[in-house]
């Protein structure tokens, strides 16, 4: 696909190296529909097999682009990425893509226990084997960045081993983490985190693999508004939206990181029951899924969305979340884990 | 003196037309052998046409009397040209009205907004609609797509294009055309074949691709459209020397323009927004700054009201000031469900 345009241009030798080292390349975009039919697992999406989301997202998690998962503390980001990671390790029999992934850990959250507990509720016919677990397990490689510098160093390596290992899915949790306590809030921090998404979008698209990354929340300020200059508001209405601003939650790290998204799936809880909305898509609708955390990752309550109008897509809700899950009786079901004592949240 | 005046017949015309030589004085210059070739006539017949061509600017004579300045065009000229291009349209009836019809050729037009507003979809709406067929009220040409931010889906370019196909057929049978004749040139992969997608990954490719831009389009001389989406991308992640970024930015908007303005397309750049902090209050503006908000001829701002999608014509020489709702559906961008009556459809 690349340089076949130019190349048929007949320009003089100089120009097309130029082009060719910059990385400038044409295509038509038939042409890129063909490649992707023929040369990419499953068209090029990761299914998470959560049957409403996959409809939504045509197909799953989209190789090539920036996925977020953003929404409070506590509400499913880090269980959704454990399952995908999972998913990603699978033989591509079980909808899986057959290769390893990258997990970027920052807040140290990954447990390798709850994965494996993922598994065997979720795939019981490869999990109870201890050497298959292993390998699926083995896939996963952690990484713990202390600092947003080491961060850069690892992207650096991860470039050279995307194109050495089979990996097929960067997980990367979370983005906010990394960059909050780094800087005071302002510019020092847009520049830094600018390199970083413009390098992990090139990443992904030259390697057309998934890339999924978990975002926090913060409070709405009360000097924001969202409003063009054009837009006139009398005084009663500002003083009714602030009220109403202040009950939800915005998605950290700003608006410049909200346009390099491609696709943003926000979690959130609304009157008790969790919800994932499909916020920011190229080609799904504007749709929310009730979902619940269970022993084996999430499961959608209702695979058909509710479809959300206007702007409320965006905001975050976090109302009568309660934050404490039970993993269930992990030592019974699995005959060679270790036996120790599961605490109970 | 544009070449709809001239008398030839009408299908030089429109080879001349189709060519990119609107004005006398695009091919008034060049060898009849040239013209011949590009036209795709025989040699003869090119010198007729410049013949005809020279003679009736000797009989027009010069505007005023005091001698046209060279390379000038005069205003009536201009009024007859912009009659011959029909405007792009972007499928909201709504929309196409506040815009005079639809996105014009010959301009640069900005479209900026939130994300997760419709941007990438009116893009690709465009670089669809820009193929409609000459017969059915469109330009009939190819789209150039530059894409910076990697929002490009080709599955969604094809969902789309399938639904233009579908009214476009629904059209046909309505007016009782010659549907059999267009249904046959117009399939999805047809579509997707005249969007010619580059991807530029710093804004040195951006740079380096719209100076390119120019000897591309002069050997794929129906490209109508060129979507650069989105043109802010590169120019807002790290950028220290904000002097140096307005200068590139300034002489990116003149090539631009003259793109337009050469070879008769339409310009459609996509812009972020960014707040700025102005009279006590953070506001929402485009990105990139004061200067560049006087590099595009029309401006257009994409924002929500309540819950629904509206645009707003923020700056144009030619249009006023107006705001219309639009959606986003999956058939592409539409008018607003509440305007028609109709119920919404998945």
């Amino acid at each position: 696909m690349a340089n076949k345009q130019i190349s048929q241009m007949g320009l003089p030798k100089s120009i097309a190296n130029v082009f060719a080292a910059r990385n400038v390349f044409t295509a038509k975009a038939l042409s890129l529909m063909e490649l992707r039919v023929q040369n990419e697992h499953l068209a090029g999406h990761l299914p998470t097999h959560m049957k409403g989301l996959d409809e939504a997202l045509c197909g799953g998690i989209p190789f090539g682009v920036l996925t977020e998962l953003v929404g409070p503390a506590g509400i499913g980001k880090t269980q959704f990425c454990l399952k995908l990671s999972l998913l990603a390790s699978l033989p591509a029999n079980y909808g899986g893509l057959d290769g390893h992934v990258i997990y970027i850990d920052v807040e140290s959250k990954f447990s390798s226990r709850r994965l494996i507990e993922i598994g065997v509720k979720s795939f019981p016919e490869i999990f109870h084997r201890k050497e298959m677990a292993q390998e699926m397990a083995g896939r996963i490689h952690v990484l713990r960045p202390a600092s947003l510098s080491e961060f850069t160093e690892s992207l650096q390596q991860i470039k050279v081993s995307l194109l050495q290992n089979q990996v097929k899915l960067l997980v990367i949790d979370s983005m906010a983490a990394l960059v909050t306590g780094e800087f005071e809030h302002g510019a020092p921090r847009q520049k830094t985190l600018g390199w970083h998404v413009s390098f992990i979008k090139s990443l992904a698209e030259f390697s057309r693999i998934p890339v999924v990354v978990t975002n926090q929340v913060r409070s709405q300020s009360r000097d924001e508004t969202c409003h063009y200059f054009f837009q006139v508001q009398s005084w009663n209405e500002t003083i009714e939206d602030r009220t109403r601003h202040d009950s939800h939650l915005v998605a950290a790290l700003g608006i410049n990181w909200a346009h390099a998204v491609t696709i943003r799936l926000v979690l959130e809880a609304k009157s008790g029951q969790r919800f994932i909305k499909v916020a920011k898509s190229p080609i799904a609708p504007p749709l929310a899924f009730p979902f619940n955390i269970t022993s084996s990752g999430i499961l959608l309550l209702s695979d058909d969305g509710i479809e959300l109008t206007g702007p409320d897509i965006n905001t975050i809700h976090c109302q009568g979340l309660s934050l404490r899950f039970c993993w269930g009786n992990l030592q019974k079901n699995i005959k060679w884990m270790p036996k120790t004592t599961i605490g109970h949240y | 003196m544009e070449v709809g005046r001239l008398p030839i017949s009408a299908s030089q015309r429109s080879k001349l037309i189709a060519a990119g030589y609107t004005t006398l004085s695009s091919f008034s210059s060049l060898s009849p052998s040239h013209l011949a070739r590009d036209l795709k006539i025989s040699d003869n017949e090119a010198a007729e046409i410049m013949r005809v061509a020279s003679h009736s600017h000797r009989l027009d004579g010069s505007a005023g009397g005091c001698g046209t300045v060279n390379g000038a065009q005069t205003a009536w000229d201009m009024l007859h040209e912009e009659e011959m291009f029909p405007r792009i349209t972007t499928s909201c009836e709504d929309l196409d009205n506040i815009l005079g019809g639809g996105i014009n050729c010959k301009e640069v037009t900005e479209i900026g907004g939130v994300p997760g507003i419709g941007k990438t979809q009116l893009g690709i709406q465009l670089a669809i609609n820009v193929q409609i067929p000459v017969d059915y009220g469109g330009l009939g040409g190819k789209a150039i797509y530059i894409d910076t931010e990697g929002s490009f889906m080709v599955e969604r370019a094809l969902q789309i294009a399938e639904a233009c196909i579908e009214d476009m057929s629904e059209c046909g049978g309505l007016l009782r055309k010659d549907s059999q004749a267009c249904q046959l040139k117009m399939h999805p992969n047809n579509i997707l074949e005249n969007i010619f997608y580059f991807r530029v990954c710093s804004y040195t490719e951006q740079i380096a691709l719209i100076n390119y831009l120019d000897k591309f389009i002069s050997e794929h001389k129906d490209v109508k459209i060129v979507i650069v989406d989105s043109v802010t991308f590169h120019f807002r992640q790290d950028f220290d020397d904000m002097a140096l970024r307005t200068r590139l930015l300034s002489g990116m908007a003149l090539k631009l323009m003259k793109l337009a303005k050469d070879f008769s397309l339409a310009v459609v750049l996509l812009n972020q927004v960014t707040t700025k902090y102005i009279d006590g209050s953070f506001q929402l503006t485009l990105a990139l700054g004061d200067s560049w908000s006087h590099s595009c001829t029309n401006r257009v701002i994409l924002y929500w009201n309540g819950n629904e999608r509206y645009a707003y014509i923020d700056k144009s020489p030619s249009l006023r000031s107006a705001s219309a709702p639009y959606s986003v559906t999956s058939k592409g961008i539409r008018n607003s469900a509440s305007n028609c009556k109709r119920i919404k459809m998945m």
